[in-house]
């Protein structure tokens, strides 16, 4: 499956500037996987070492939040969109 | 609530829409609102709040007004500098609009002092500036059964998401469960913000806030907007609420305020 994926400002650093990248993969841990070997250091980002999502990184496939689907296994359609969000926490 | 001739001008505008009308800014003129922070996102809810005419609004920060403020906390002003935050952001308020009635707190919030101090407000609004404040502030607004009304910006993003964990919806952690570890993300301070990003968002949850208190229109709550101002870009994703959150959920592991170790730059002065 080809999927876009949106990158936020902190990591885009790893993806040479670019706010969206196309990325392959049947699931989530396949697609991040895959743009490890693309971009190195974004999947350590995003996971803890363990391949689980880090507890301030949150993944959507279109507008829903993958830990309420099957996680890391949510399974990817042709055109979906995956967005990373972390939190953020500046107010000042 | 009986208006007077100058609260009629004043509130016109408001009072002319069906959807606020003379009752919708009584609502107004009796409510209470806590702002956490006077700063960048705080600078712009509050003037909002303040010119809408929010009866009782309480400030809190411990800060001074700094010249490198100005580029972006809208509340302050050259002649400010040096002074308290909450002083000047009250001078500011009652300037605007003598309706208003500002408690001032020009002290930093704790696990002691919290629960104590939005106990007295309908509304709470987090405008803080690292993750330790934003957890207190989700977990003593779940303690009292506030509704919380949170922003947050970095460099060019923002986030705005309404939490009403005392209606049954999501908490803050049920978006994020724990604050990342020490140094891995960077401050503002480190990463620098756009100055008018913060009005869009402190005004995005001035907007939020007076819906609420009104009790018009579709509330944000159970979703979090996401704003990209190099993209000029709205997306706005569903918010669960976790069964496992550790807070709100069905068996929690939290049930009492916990203080998380503040950021480097939060230990500066």
């Amino acid at each position: 499956m080809a999927v876009k994926v949106r990158i936020p400002t902190p990591l885009r650093k790893l993806t040479n500037g670019a706010d969206e990248v196309a990325a392959e993969g049947a699931n989530i841990n396949e697609i991040i996987n895959n743009l490890e070997k693309s971009y190195p250091g974004l999947k350590e980002r995003i996971c803890e070492p363990d391949g689980k999502l880090r507890r301030f990184v949150n993944l959507y496939l279109n507008d829903e939040d993958i830990r309420f689907k099957e996680n890391m296994e949510t399974r990817l359609k042709d055109n979906d969109e995956v967005s990373i969000i972390p939190a953020i926490a500046g107010g000042r | 609530m009986d208006f007077t001739e100058e609260q009629i001008e004043r509130y016109s505008r408001h009072i002319i829409l069906p959807e606020v009308g003379g009752r919708g800014q009584a609502k107004l003129l009796k409510s209470r609102v806590f702002v956490l922070g006077a700063g960048g996102l705080g600078s712009p809810a509050l003037l909002y709040l303040a010119a809408a005419g929010v009866g009782t609004i309480g400030v809190a920060d411990a800060d001074c007004v700094d010249l490198s403020n100005l580029q972006r906390q809208i509340i302050h002003n050259n002649t400010r500098v040096g002074m308290p935050k909450v002083a000047s952001a009250a001078k500011t308020i009652n300037e605007l609009n003598p309706d208003v009635k500002v408690v001032q707190y020009n002290e930093r919030l704790h696990v002691d002092n919290i629960r104590r101090i939005i106990r007295d407000y309908d509304v709470v609004l987090d405008g803080s500036d690292n993750f330790p404040t934003r957890f207190l502030m989700n977990d003593a607004s779940f303690f009292e059964h506030k509704t919380l009304v949170s922003g947050s910006m970095f460099r060019f993003d923002g986030q705005v998401a309404v939490f009403k964990s005392d209606k049954g919806l999501p908490c803050y952690r049920c978006l994020y469960p724990e604050p990342p570890p020490k140094g891995l993300v960077p401050s503002c301070q480190e990463a620098g913000v756009l100055g008018a990003l913060a009005g869009v968002i402190g005004v995005l949850q001035a907007v939020e806030t007076v819906k609420e208190i009104i009790g018009i229109g579709d509330s944000l709550a159970g979703h979090l907007l996401i704003f990209d101002a190099l993209k000029m870009q709205f997306r706005k994703v569903k918010v669960r609420k976790d069964p496992e959150c550790a807070l709100c959920g069905a068996h929690p592991t939290i049930t009492e305020l916990k203080e998380y170790e503040q950021e480097a730059c939060e230990l500066r002065s």
